[in-house]
């Protein structure tokens, strides 16, 4: 049912040409995503799992194959349409916490609801709010080179839930940070998954991390080639599990 | 939305202050001569219309020879006229006021030195007195008017007077012309401006005709035009009379009848080419401006990729993008314009200062809205447009390929 997949991928191929040699990066990878749930993606460099979470993500669109997302095939919509697209129903957590270093912490949090259109007052008292729940409502006004880079990353965060989006992305969230820190994004990831019934897809070199998620899928050139539950996840709450309701 | 890519962009040339402001300098640059040279014209351009106001548009002057400015081209053509044309021009109809007049280079001789000076002979009959006594540019300031009975007496201008020779003429002076002694017996009010007669020297006519031996000829011919007749009426009938007089063909003429409203049509023609040259030659500046937009733009957008990836990922699409590099380069073009219209009109004040120094009062530098307007808006379009490659470069980046940078 188009409800119950949030992300379909359907036999997607992925072909870079590089001078005459093509290299493809995905063979026809088959990838399923329900609303809600929590995915990690792993795989050693080269196995295609950056390519497939620019899929996901709709930041890139497949040589071949479609991309299903909320049932809507978007492989062949234009860059300006994936934007609006992705804008609204994707939230981004990168690995290099990707703020804009000019603009302050909450400016940097209302940026995508100005590429939405809200107003001001709106985006605002929601940029604040989110601040506080990612424990930096007293750093609004900083800018990203005067935060530590665990709340960057808390920035980072709020950023991706400003639209309030169907679908968190993380790649390599936690990359950049000590194992401290590491724990604290990671408790803030659970969060919105079980709190804010998200569904969260995160790409990881690292075990210890992927253990987080409800599945964990392993990609090796291109393809899927296993799949296992994750040893430290921890079910949705109660509110998250008969259908989607928002807050 | 807009005010918010204001914001984004404002942010990011403060980020680079150095770069910004010197590409701001060129645009100014190229804006303040604009400004400058077009409120100068202007300004002189107000300052010739005030002047031939002043001279009265009912004139008409006739002189031998093909089109020339002003009386003195007449002295310097082959043709000349004589008392005889003038007695035929004299008779049109609508013809209120008119005189005749002999100018010729003369030695000026004031204590011990001696100058070359275009001396005029003035009719001093009373229908032709009447006349010029009703012209400003003839008001005496000390002194008295000629008059029928006088011989060897002249009137000057105050340019004469005070600034010709080393010592001041004051009335009752002797001055010699061609070696031959006149009394100084009245001095013209200074007139400044641009078409003045602060520099001439009015003998009478008859005395004229001796000392320079031309018993018929005339230099110049004036009219003023009766009340109720057209002005292009009676330069019509004086040309067709006068070319039947002279027995020339149409469109052969040896003569050239001018109104005020031709000679500041030829003089606004004359400036239009000049104003033309000079803001061309501004505009190469400007060009050169745009261009250092453009590099500054293109630099940016290399140095922002990853920005513009970023943004693109939360949701920009490519007009968005478009628009906030489109608004930063035509920020860098307005602020240009406007610190340009700035000093632009500063030049033009400064002018307007030095040239009310050299006694010039007339010429007030134009500084209208339209022109501070127009430069302004001129000043964002350039910068838009220099913005418009850049912009699109950026607009166009692949956010897989920008969020990796």
């Amino acid at each position: 049912m188009a409800n119950q997949n949030v992300i379909r991928l359907k036999n997607v191929w992925k072909i870079y040409t590089m001078g005459e040699v093509q290299v493809p990066a995905l063979r026809g990878l088959n990838l399923e995503i329900k609303r809600g749930e929590f995915v990690a993606v792993m795989g050693p460099s080269g196995s295609g799992k950056s390519t497939a979470m620019n899929m996901v993500g709709c930041l890139d669109i497949p040589t071949k194959g479609s991309i299903f997302l909320d049932g809507k095939d978007i492989s062949h919509l234009s860059e300006s349409d994936l934007a609006q697209i992705r804008g609204k129903k994707i939230g981004f957590i990168f690995q290099q916490f990707n703020l804009i270093q000019t603009l302050s912490a909450l400016e940097n949090v209302m940026l995508p609801m100005t590429f939405q259109g809200m107003e001001n007052e709106k985006k605002r008292t929601r940029a604040e709010d989110l601040l506080k729940m990612v424990d930096l409502g007293e750093r609004i006004h900083h800018k990203p080179n005067e935060l530590s880079g665990g709340q960057q990353q808390r920035v980072a965060i709020a950023r991706s839930l400003a639209n309030d989006p169907e679908v968190v992305l993380a790649d390599e969230p936690t990359g950049n940070l000590d194992s401290k820190t590491e724990n604290v994004i990671m408790e803030f990831l659970k969060k919105l998954h079980s709190d804010k019934c998200k569904t969260i897809i995160m790409v990881t070199h690292d075990e210890g991390v992927a253990s987080y998620a409800e599945r964990v899928e392993y990609l090796k050139d291109g393809i899927v080639v296993n799949s296992k539950k994750g040893s430290r996840y921890k079910k949705n709450s109660i509110k998250c599990l008969p259908k989607k309701t928002k807050k | 939305m807009i005010l918010d890519y204001f914001k984004i962009a404002l942010s990011n040339l403060t980020r680079r202050k150095l770069r910004s402001w010197l590409t701001v300098i060129g645009i100014f640059i190229g804006i303040m001569a604009v400004v400058g040279l077009i409120s100068l014209s202007q300004g002189m351009e107000n300052a010739l219309l005030e002047e031939f106001r002043k001279l009265g548009t009912d004139r008409i002057i006739i002189t031998p020879g093909g089109a020339a400015f002003g009386p003195l081209g007449g002295s310097l053509s082959a043709t000349k006229f004589t008392e005889d044309d003038y007695g035929v021009v004299k008779k049109i109809r609508g013809v209120q006021q008119s005189a005749s007049v002999l100018a010729e280079s003369a030695y000026l001789t004031f204590g011990k030195e001696n100058k070359q000076q275009l001396v005029w002979g003035f009719p001093t009959n009373s229908e032709s007195l009447e006349f010029f006594k009703t012209e400003s540019m003839f008001d005496i300031g000390e002194g008295r008017f000629l008059r029928s009975s006088d011989k060897y007496k002249t009137m000057i201008g105050w340019g004469i007077a005070n600034d010709f020779f080393d010592k001041e003429i004051k009335v009752g002076n002797t001055m010699y012309i061609n070696g031959i002694p006149f009394q100084v017996i009245g001095i013209h009010d200074k007139m400044g401006g641009i078409a003045s007669s602060d520099n001439v020297i009015r003998i009478p006519k008859d005395t004229a005709r001796e000392i320079f031996m031309k018993p018929e000829e005339i230099t110049a011919m004036f009219i003023k035009v009766r009340e109720g007749f057209e002005i292009d009426d009676v330069v019509d009938t004086a040309k067709r009379k006068l070319r039947k007089f002279r027995n020339v063909k149409a469109g052969e003429e040896d003569f050239t009848i001018q109104t005020s409203e031709q000679t500041i049509r030829a003089f606004e023609a004359v400036l239009g080419v000049v104003q033309a040259v000079l803001v061309g030659l501004a505009m190469i500046s400007l060009l050169v401006g745009g261009i250092g937009i453009m590099n500054t733009m293109y630099t940016s957008v290399v140095e922002r990729t990853k920005e513009i990836g970023i943004m693109k990922s939360v949701g920009a699409r490519n007009s968005a993008i478009m628009l906030i590099f489109l608004i930063e380069s035509g920020l860098l073009g307005m602020v240009g314009g406007s610190i340009g219209v700035l000093l632009g009109l500063g030049i033009g004040k400064a002018a307007e200062f030095a040239a009310f120094q050299y006694g010039i009062e007339s010429l007030k530098a134009y500084t209208g809205l339209p022109l501070i307007l127009g430069a302004l808006l001129f000043s964002f379009i350039v910068g838009a447009m220099a913005g418009t490659l850049p912009a699109r470069q950026a607009a166009k980046l692949n956010p897989v390929d920008a969020l990796r940078k």
